[in-house]
């Protein structure tokens, strides 16, 4: 019988003070190897950050990792442009943030009512639909680049903020929906029933009963497609050559393809510019992340 | 407050027939009790009603004015779901507000409502609170009020008790049974606990598979049931059935089975005519059985064969020929289990039914009306 309870403590157990003490051991030495694992691997990441920031403030590193000498020279981008070539930065800030809220609108704004339709509407050719944006979600992006810039060519949108947008809204799409779709699914057909009867229109019900219970699904498709928006690089140097429409990640990409010797200091810098502002978004919005999986909100019903 | 009458009301899904053909009126002020086993379209009844579900076929009148194509706002019907369906980001008052909003009601008109109701079914104290933080009891209460406070010609119950305990239960039962009869509202209950549906309801209609079997009084569809569904749903525990056959020869008419012989009185004779030589079926309520231990020449007998003490009563399980028939007595049981009895049939008490169709068979025992209920063919 003790055998068995120090194998296998039963509830009943439980009280045995050896016992407690051992279980204690053992769960110390599990989370103890979890964190070491986590540390390890994130540590290239960090070490990266690290070197980011050290590169920036200083005005030499010694063998490429010790710093010397601090400095602020490399931050002077900040009031006047490197050089005559590169466009003002705030102005390149500023479509930056144009690029994330824009994508998140159109997100927000296609994904939303579609998803409600797909979720809660017989219509013919439904399954289908549901079928062909997961396949147009298989699709790697790059492949369609060609084919968009001459779309765009012809709908006027190229250098412009707007046909960056709207196209990298279009391939993300089919992700936003089927999130949004799983939230939707997970509201019972009583609740949504129990409106009409208490006299609201369709239309009604879904922007007062249904809209607020799947806010955590705008919420987070929200948060992917700023994020999303910000860091786009591809889609934004294909897209937008003129200067005054650049994005930070145009910026950047010109500093590293400077015909210069490339100067790791403004580099670091200018890095360290463009995530700051994910960094902290992310930092305030995480909670609500946390909240979500596909099919829903965590422990909600 | 309104008359509501369904006329030929069908609703099907796809291949599923749901609802077939019901033919139903509710007086003003009625509280009518759907009664059924699961699946037999009870819901559905209802969502048309609500004016969620557009009928297949047939017609829904409200005070003789035609409703099917009148939508969900215009029908004045207050519904509570089975799952309640609160809103679950509204806190109690708001659910409870909800429809008078919609409805723009003044600021102070939908307060001063939502707190009479409130009152009336004492949630006043929660209406600060959020549905995840209330007892199943309480949403109960709230979906009511929810219902009740747009002061609605109809009033519509799905299963309104089965998430509750059985004390809750018979209390809000008699809750809302009180609240109708003050309100005078018309009332239609779902429910397939036939105790509710015997206590609540005025009237109730037994279901089965979209069909409604027997509409009547409560009391009358316990001492009369139409069919043999009826007769073995209605009833705890439950009728006993025996398949018999019915003889008349010897100018004895009887009833006979393998070990079993029932007389009958010579007033049964022409009702059964028809039924000569074939078979029927025998339903005798658990309750309305009794047995003696002293011999008695003529009376059928069997053996006790296991006792069921249930506290107030005992449940005498007993076995005459290869039937196995059960009697409630009160108290405890004088007989023990392999004594020899003799059952006492009253004949007011036996139940016949046609043992093709089901449909019941008068014994001409007294006056009784003639059956309500048609034969259905092939049921
Ligand atoms: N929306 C629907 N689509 C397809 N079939 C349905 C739908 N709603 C109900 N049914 C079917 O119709 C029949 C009746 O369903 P209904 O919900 O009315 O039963 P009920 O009597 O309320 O049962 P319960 O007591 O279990 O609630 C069932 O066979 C059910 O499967
Ligand atoms: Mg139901």
């Amino acid at each position: 019988m003790p055998e068995l309870a120090q194998n296998r403590p039963a509830a009943g157990l439980r009280a045995d003070p050896r016992v407690l003490a051992r279980e204690r051991r053992r769960e110390r030495a599990l989370a103890f190897g979890v964190y070491a694992f986590l540390i390890i691997v994130s540590l290239p990441l960090v070490a990266g950050y690290g070197w980011l920031v050290l590169n920036s403030f200083s005005t030499e590193l010694v063998h490429g990792v010790w710093p010397e000498g601090f400095t602020l020279r490399h931050w002077r981008f900040l009031w006047e442009p490197p050089s005559d070539y590169y466009p003002d930065l705030w102005r390149t800030t500023w479509n930056t943030l144009w690029l994330a809220i824009g994508m998140t609108v159109t997100m927000v704004a296609v994904a939303t009512p579609t998803a409600y339709a797909l979720s809660r509407m017989k219509f013919r050719g439904r399954s289908l639909f549901l079928a062909l944006t997961l396949i147009l979600h298989a699709f790697p992006g790059i492949t369609l680049l060609i084919a968009t810039y001459y779309v765009l060519r012809t709908l006027g949108l190229l250098n412009s903020i707007p046909g960056v947008f709207l196209v990298k809204a279009a391939l993300m799409l089919p992700l936003g929906v089927w999130v949004m779709k799983g939230f939707y699914d997970a509201i019972s057909w009583d609740v949504e029933m129990s409106a009409l009867v208490d006299g609201a229109s369709r239309i009604q019900t879904w922007y007062k009963v249904m809209l607020p219970q799947v806010m955590p699904g705008v919420a987070s498709i929200s948060i992917f497609s700023f994020i999303y928006g910000w860091s786009e690089y591809i889609y934004v140097i294909t897209f937008i050559q003129d200067k005054n429409a650049w994005t930070l990640s145009s910026y950047i990409n010109s500093i590293v393809g400077d015909y210069r010797f490339l100067d790791y200091g403004l580099l670091s810098a200018t890095a360290l510019f463009y995530i700051a502002p994910v960094l902290l978004f992310f930092f305030f919005t995480q909670k609500y992340l946390m909240r979500v999986t596909i099919g829903g909100t965590k422990g909600g019903s | 407050m309104a008359r509501i009458r369904l006329e030929g009301l069908t609703k099907a899904f796809g291949p599923v027939v749901a609802v077939n053909d019901v033919n139903l009126s509710i007086e003003d002020g009625e509280l009518l009790a759907l009664l059924g086993p699961s699946g037999c379209g009870k819901s559905t009844i209802l969502l048309m009603l609500a004016g969620i579900y557009r009928p297949t076929r047939g017609d829904i009148y409200f005070d003789d004015q035609r409703v099917n194509d009148v939508p969900p706002k215009g029908r004045g019907v207050g519904l509570v779901f089975q799952s309640y369906a609160l809103y679950p980001h509204m806190t109690v008052f708001d659910n409870i507000a909800f429809p008078l909003r919609l409805r723009r009601a003044k600021r102070e008109e939908i307060e001063r409502r939502v707190r009479e109701v409130a009152r009336t079914a004492q949630i006043e104290e929660l209406l600060a609170r959020k549905p995840s933080q209330l007892s199943g009891g309480q949403q109960q209460r709230v979906a009511l009020c929810r219902a009740l406070v747009k002061e609605p010609e109809l009033l519509l119950l799905d299963e309104p008790l089965s998430n509750l305990d059985a004390r809750l239960r018979i209390e809000t039962r008699t809750e809302i049974k009180r609240l109708q009869r003050e309100l005078g509202i018309t009332t239609i209950l779902v429910t397939h606990d036939q105790i509710e549906a015997l206590t609540m309801a005025d009237r109730i209609a037994v279901m089965r598979s979209g069909v409604i079997e027997q509409l009547s009084k409560p009391q009358e569809l316990y001492e009369r049931p139409a069919n043999l569904f009826v007769a073995s749903f209605i009833g705890d525990p439950p009728m006993n059935l025996v398949r018999m056959e019915f003889r008349n020869d010897g100018g004895m008419p009887r009833l006979e089975t393998a070990g079993l012989t029932i007389q009958l009185p010579p007033s049964a004779r022409p009702q059964l005519e028809r039924a000569e030589g074939r078979e029927v079926v025998l339903g005798v309520r658990p309750e309305d059985l009794r047995f003696r231990t002293e011999p008695a020449p003529g009376l059928p007998v069997a053996q006790v064969f296991m006792l069921e003490p249930l506290g107030r009563d005992t449940l005498v399980d007993m076995r005459a020929g290869q039937q196995s028939i059960r009697a409630l007595v009160p108290g405890s049981s004088e007989a023990k289990i392999g004594d020899t009895v003799y059952l006492q049939l009253e004949v007011e008490k036996l139940h016949v039914f046609d043992g093709v169709t089901g449909v019941r068979l008068d014994l001409g025992a007294g006056e009784q009306p003639a059956l309500r209920v048609e034969a259905k063919g092939g049921a």
